[in-house]
């Protein structure tokens, strides 16, 4: 995952780019496998991998750009503001207690109960469907709204001007349907 | 690329495959891993590849803009109608136990619904996105004349 976060920043081509933020969450979805997290790899295999590389491809065709010009301002800047927020981000997993640790915190809080009275509550037997959708209903819609408003969002500021083009040429049912559909987007934002 | 054969049918051979591999990350959620939000991602895979082979313009004769809007609405609206029930049958917001007549079943019932309600939302946002993004280039290209003529003439 290092490599391919190095190649990340040198290179120039963005083609490139996109397949390789694919691959990177691939490998990320790999080590969530290993990690025994295999409800967060599927969605990162699925979302990262594969919707994601879709949407980066779609945008370059969008943009027609496939070249990244090299940048003339100086990296020194930049370069130093990373360093010391990686810094201070490094000294606080310090305070963190080890990976695996029975005694940590999160280990203590509501994750026993989720586990010990999932199974009578709720009766699903994948725990992480019973947190998500029962447990942490709230956080999940509000996940869906977030999503839901993206697509809004995509619809009003893209959806609209797409539509409009086309219609200058064509008769006036067409214009009273975009007016509706940008209606509907008023409506939804 | 129409004229592609071996893409063409061994992307029809995979498309149902796919969507109902969809379906069952969708209801088999409860018992392994999966559930709404990747059964979503994976129902919009199918027709992004749709899309991809055969033009947005195509694609979106299959799933027209209404009906996808209508499904992305629908989705939360649904999720958000199944905590109003669990309120009006006497429980807290968003507690699917009062949805039927033990805890165990309403739970069920519940987490069906909204899973359900995700996988809508989030396969018809996908779909969404990915038309919108797609199909902006090719409007915009039919505008600068002939190559777009060809564009057009090529979906």
């Amino acid at each position: 995952m290092a490599v391919i976060g190095f190649a990340y920043i040198f290179l120039r081509n963005l083609f490139a780019v996109v397949m390789l933020s694919g691959m990177f969450s691939l490998t990320a979805a790999v080590l969530y496998v290993v990690m025994d997290a295999v409800d967060v790899a599927f969605t990162e295999a699925a979302v990262g991998a594969g919707i994601a590389t879709v949407l980066g491809l779609a945008t370059l065709g969008l943009i027609g750009v496939v070249n990244e010009k090299p940048s003339k301002r100086g990296f020194i800047g930049p370069f130093l503001v990373v360093l010391i927020t990686g810094a201070v981000l490094i000294n606080a997993t310090l305070d963190m207690p080890d990976y695996g640790d029975p005694d940590a915190p999160i280990h203590h809080h509501v994750a026993p109960r989720y586990i010990e009275e999932s199974g009578r509550e709720v009766g699903v037997p994948n725990i992480v469907t019973s947190v998500l959708a029962s447990y942490r209903g709230y956080d999940t819609l509000g996940e869906v709204t977030v999503i839901f408003t993206a697509a809004c969002g995509v619809l009003v500021l893209l959806g609209r001007s797409r539509r409009r083009r086309p219609e200058g040429r064509m008769s006036g049912q067409d214009e009273g349907d975009r007016r509706t559909v940008a209606g509907d987007g008023e409506a939804a934002e | 690329m129409k004229q592609k054969a071996v893409l063409r049918v061994s992307s029809k051979l995979l498309m149902p495959p796919i969507m109902l591999f969809a379906l069952y990350v969708q209801f088999h959620g409860d018992f392994g891993p999966g559930g709404g939000f990747q059964a979503g991602v994976i129902f919009a895979a199918a027709f992004i590849l749709y899309a991809l082979l055969f033009g947005v313009a195509q694609a979106r004769r299959v799933a027209p803009g209404g009906v996808i809007r209508a499904t992305l609405a629908g989705g939360l609206l649904l999720y958000a109608g199944t905590g109003v029930a669990g309120l009006l049958l006497g429980g807290n917001y968003l507690n699917y136990s009062v949805l039927a007549h033990d805890q165990v079943h309403g739970q069920h019932l519940g987490i069906l619904l909204i899973e359900f309600g995700v996988g809508m939302t989030v396969a018809s946002a996908m779909i969404t996105i990915f038309f919108i993004f797609a199909g902006r280039g090719r409007s915009e290209i039919g505008e600068t004349g002939e190559m777009g003529e060809m564009g057009e003439r090529g979906e």
